[in-house]
């Protein structure tokens, strides 16, 4: 059972052999305690990444609409990866009226309503029903510009979704989406 | 120094037989050993036989899906790396243009989101596969009181799963002279049980196997394969093994190639720490 | 150890305004500039593996939590939708389950190393006790977490062991109806042994300090087993850094690796099919047991005929450790120099895999061939029920009789002065039988 036992008494505490011998060591312990650093990156990144969305989170990212549901001078909110969305009929007025105000000099970020919408379906619009301030859901159809009204800090949104006064500084933002038909689009 | 690292591979090897030697014991009379399939996935190398896995799963839609649930499968999961419709070309298992097709093939249950009634709708490869009963009272009421068993992590679940399952449903025999099979159940001697009650023979030669209440329900032919394989019973029965094999963890064939780099790793990562070590206690030890 | 001089020297500004106010680099330095005696072997590594097996497991199972589900009805597939889409979820849950096994092969190997060099013996008997607390909360938390995945084998698992309690006369069944939350395993089972299975890991931690804090108190034990004199603490010890970390490191490594096969290439090789089976509490397995490192205790639950005596026969054989130091009556500390004793010890470890083996097998089946011989009392003698009678009487034999009686009786080889005198004099010095000295030294 005696296995570690010892020949030099008179050595003690420092470790490693000659002089001579110093730059081959170093290496040796250097490369194990890089392997070692390596052997907690390997662990740490899988820990990390499990938080990341899992599969089947990720695969509810598209679905699929049929905005002929919507009533002129409504909108419906679905939910898309957890989050509302605002799908809005505008009357011919509110679209009037958010063209008129393509260069409004209010604009925080200048956007036309022609950016905002796609060509041949401008009554509709899709926006991320999500205050661009601090999160909280803008009520409909309020505010100073017939669009939206965030009632936590008050950001008032026009009817084309753009931040016109308040705090939130970006316009509400346009989920990526197709019209797959006449009337049915395809968010995500 | 190498007597005691020898003796600490002892003692792992010795912790491994005591936990192989916890199997289970076998249940009096017992069943028969399951034959192996020979198939692709085994071992550590192993993987999936794509061409198959497909088969299998048209085994599963065609036959097993009348009966079976697999509620833990997804459509999407089929295109996953390794699966049976995997595409490299495809962004995501989610657009992939087979899975998709497949999965708009079913019929889901779901609430219209306007009127908060029950409907249906074609299904999408984010949903789970469509169970054949709405619940397990239901799934029993219709199988003579034994519910068909969830198949998702069928391999898994029973022991040498996949050949298992392949010499279950290829190894349905006449029963023994002297064997009261009652009605609405099946012989089969790679089915777990105890024959003795049944048994009117020699009390030393009770047959082994078990009584199963599913029908032999492969018939040659039964199913067309894309691929032009002759479906014989024993072709589909391995076919479909090997796809619940899949199914029952599909990220397999991952763990074992991350387990061949792991091993690499350790293994220099070993030997460097080895050698510091006896750089350390040159001055020491021996 | 206990009189190790402090050697740090806070070298900055920054060190020395945090030496005085919070010693915490200080206590770090010390902790590594342990003096330990030279002649560790590998033996002495699965210290070192235990505590990298507990933090394997809190942090595996701090990562799983995020995604499990306590609910009868999501448990099951709030564990394979892990193993299937959360990213690198198989790997966090293969670690878990296998890591548990690998724990207990790390502590048994461990306790096993303390009984054969006495290292519960004087003045280490806190050490010793503080271990078999831990090892009992190892037990219990493994018991919750095997519970978690609510598959057929948790369910029954836990239906079995929680009635170990209602065993107790008079009040057992109230306390079984309270410790479940209601008549049956359920939801509300479920949820608090979750709870417990979160809390109990840093328990352990807790107890783990608390035994390492009396390690160094009263100093590591070592192969030979005596205590090193003041003259002789130069010569015979070595700074823990960086000759055990190491050394230890190494072993550490080899242990992952074995650890690395079972997670990659046979991760269910050491649970049961059955716990595939998701939890339905109308059937029972035909053969349920527990997982591997409970069945020598299990065995020992099922040799007594009695319920309530075999679980206080089961719980007596864990709570026999505790005891431990005041049975054995040696003044010999290693069992190396204990030539009897070292043939009983080795018989007790033996007897401990034959429990294993009798824990996973059906009490009537036959233990050679296919045939019966005579039945004594309640079983055929050639049944696993009496083999795991004999053997549990030798595991309480070993401890209630052999350990006092032969301490008392044997001759100890002679014992070397130091630690390096073995080698300085080879082998053949150390076969003399000639009485025990080693204490005078103490």
């Amino acid at each position: 059972m005696a296995e570690s036992v010892v020949t030099n008494e008179a050595h003690h505490g420092a470790p490693g052999g000659p002089e001579g011998e110093a730059t081959r060591r170093d290496f040796i312990h250097i490369a194990a305690s890089a392997a070692a650093v390596g052997a907690g990156v390997m662990v740490a990144w899988p820990l990390i990444n499990s938080m990341n969305p899992a599969a089947d989170t990720l695969a509810l990212a598209t679905i699929d609409f049929d905005v002929s549901k919507v009533m002129e001078g409504q909108q419906v909110v679905i939910t898309w990866q957890g989050k509302p969305v605002f799908v809005r009929h505008r009357t011919a007025a509110e679209i009037q009226r958010v063209i008129a105000d393509n260069n409004a000099s209010d604009l925080k970020e200048p956007q036309t309503d022609q950016e905002r919408t796609k060509v041949g379906h401008e009554p509709f619009l899709v926006v991320v029903g999500s205050c661009t301030h601090l999160g909280c859901i803008p009520t409909f159809g309020t505010g100073d510009f017939g669009g939206w009204f965030c009632p936590c800090h008050g950001s008032h949104y026009d009817a084309s979704g753009r931040i016109r006064k308040g705090p939130a500084p970006l316009n509400l933002v346009v989920p990526p989406y197709e019209f797959t038909t006449d009337t049915s689009v395809r968010i995500g | 120094m190498t007597i005691s690292i020898r003796k600490v591979l002892g003692v792992a090897v010795a912790a491994t037989a005591l936990a192989v030697s916890a199997a289970p014991a076998s249940a009096a009379g017992g069943s028969k050993e399951p034959r192996k399939a020979g198939f692709s996935f085994e071992g550590p190398f192993g993987t999936f036989d794509q061409a198959q896995l497909q088969r299998g799963y048209k085994v599963y839609r065609e036959v097993c899906s009348a009966c079976h649930s697999m509620e833990l499968m997804s459509f999407r999961t089929l295109g996953e790396k390794g699966g049976p419709f995997y595409d490299p070309k495809a962004a995501s298992p989610a657009d992939n243009r087979f899975v998709r097709a497949l999965a708009a093939e079913a019929t889901i249950n779901d609430i219209d989101t306007e009127i908060g009634e029950p409907m249906t709708r074609p299904g999408t490869p984010a949903d789970k596969f469509p169970s054949p009963y709405p619940n397990r009272i239901a799934a029993a009421a219709a199988n003579g009181g034994a519910a068909p068993p969830d198949l998702s992590v069928m391999a898994k679940a029973r022991h040498d799963g996949a050949n298992y399952i392949y010499s279950l449903l290829s190894g349905y025999v006449d029963p023994p002279a002297g064997l009261t099979v009652n009605p609405g159940q099946y012989y089969n001697p790679y089915m777990a049980g105890d024959m003795t009650p049944f048994w009117t023979g020699d009390h030393d030669a009770v047959p082994k196997g078990g009584f199963i209440a599913m029908p032999p329900v492969l018939n040659p032919d039964q199913v067309t394969f894309d691929d032009g394989t002759a479906a014989t019973v024993d072709q589909m029965a391995k076919d479909v093994a090997a796809f619940i094999a899949w199914s029952s963890e599909p990220k397999a064939t991952e763990r074992k190639q991350a387990g061949m780099g792991v091993l690499a790793f350790l293994a220099i990562f070993t030997g460097l720490t080895y050698a510091s070590y006896r750089k350390i206690w040159k001055n020491v030890g021996h | 150890m206990s009189g190790h001089e402090s050697t740090y020297v806070p070298k900055t500004g920054v060190e020395k305004w945090l030496d005085t106010r919070l010693p915490i680099v200080r206590f770090g330095a010390d902790y590594m500039s342990l003096p330990t005696p030279k002649n560790l072997n590998y033996w002495y590594t699965f210290g070192a593996i235990l505590t990298v097996c507990l933090m394997i497991q809190i942090i595996t199972g701090i990562f799983l939590a995020m995604n499990y589900v306590p609910t009868t009805a999501g448990a099951f597939a709030s564990v394979e939708r892990i193993m299937r889409d959360v990213n690198g979820g198989w790997l966090l849950r293969y670690v878990h389950a296998n890591g548990a096994s690998m724990f207990f092969i790390a502590v048994y190997v461990h306790m096993l190393r303390g009984l054969y060099y006495g290292s519960y013996k004087a003045p280490r008997e806190m050490i010793w006790i503080l271990g078999c607390v831990i090892f009992f909360l190892m037990i219990a938390t493994a018991f919750l977490g095997y519970v978690l995945p609510w598959g057929q084998m948790s369910y029954w698992g836990a239906e079995v062991i929680t009635n170990l309690v209602g065993a107790i006369p008079l009040i057992g069944e109230p306390i079984l109806i309270w410790l479940r939350g209601g008549p049956a395993i359920d939801n509300a089972t479920l949820n608090r042994f979750f709870s417990l299975h979160y809390l109990l890991p840093f328990v352990i931690f807790g107890v783990v300090v608390l035994h390492l804090w009396a390690l160094h108190t009263s100093g590591q034990n070592n192969p030979v087993g005596i205590l090193i004199p003041k003259d002789r603490e130069k010569k015979d010890m070595i700074p823990f850094h960086p000759y055990y970390t190491v050394k230890d490191g190494f072993a550490l490594l080899l242990f992952m690796t074995m650890f690395a096969v079972f997670v990659f290439f046979m991760p269910n090789a050491l649970g049961h099919a059955d716990n595939y089976i998701p939890a339905n509490p109308l059937q029972t397995p035909a053969h349920i047991v527990p997982e591997w490192y409970m069945l020598p205790f299990y065995a020992i639950l099922r040799a007594v005929p009695d319920k309530f005596g075999g679980v206080l026969a089961m719980f007596g054989a864990i709570g026999v450790l505790f005891v431990l130091p005041w049975l054995d009556t040696s003044k010999v500390r290693s069992m190396r120099y204990r030539p009897t004793m070292r043939i009983f010890y080795i018989a007790f470890v033996i007897n401990g895999l034959i429990l294993g083996w009798c824990g996973g097998q059906l009490p009537d089946a036959p233990v050679i061939g296919n045939f019966s011989t005579f039945n004594l009392i309640d079983g055929d003698l050639n049944s696993f029920l009496w083999l795991t009678r004999f053997a549990t009487l030798y595991y309480f034999a070993f401890f209630f009789v052999l350990l006092p009686f032969v301490g008392l009786k044997e001759t100890p080889l002679r014992i070397p002065l130091s630690i390096s005198e073995p080698v300085l004099r080879g082998p053949d010095a150390m076969s003399g039988a000639v009485p025990a000295q080693a204490e005078k030294k103490g």
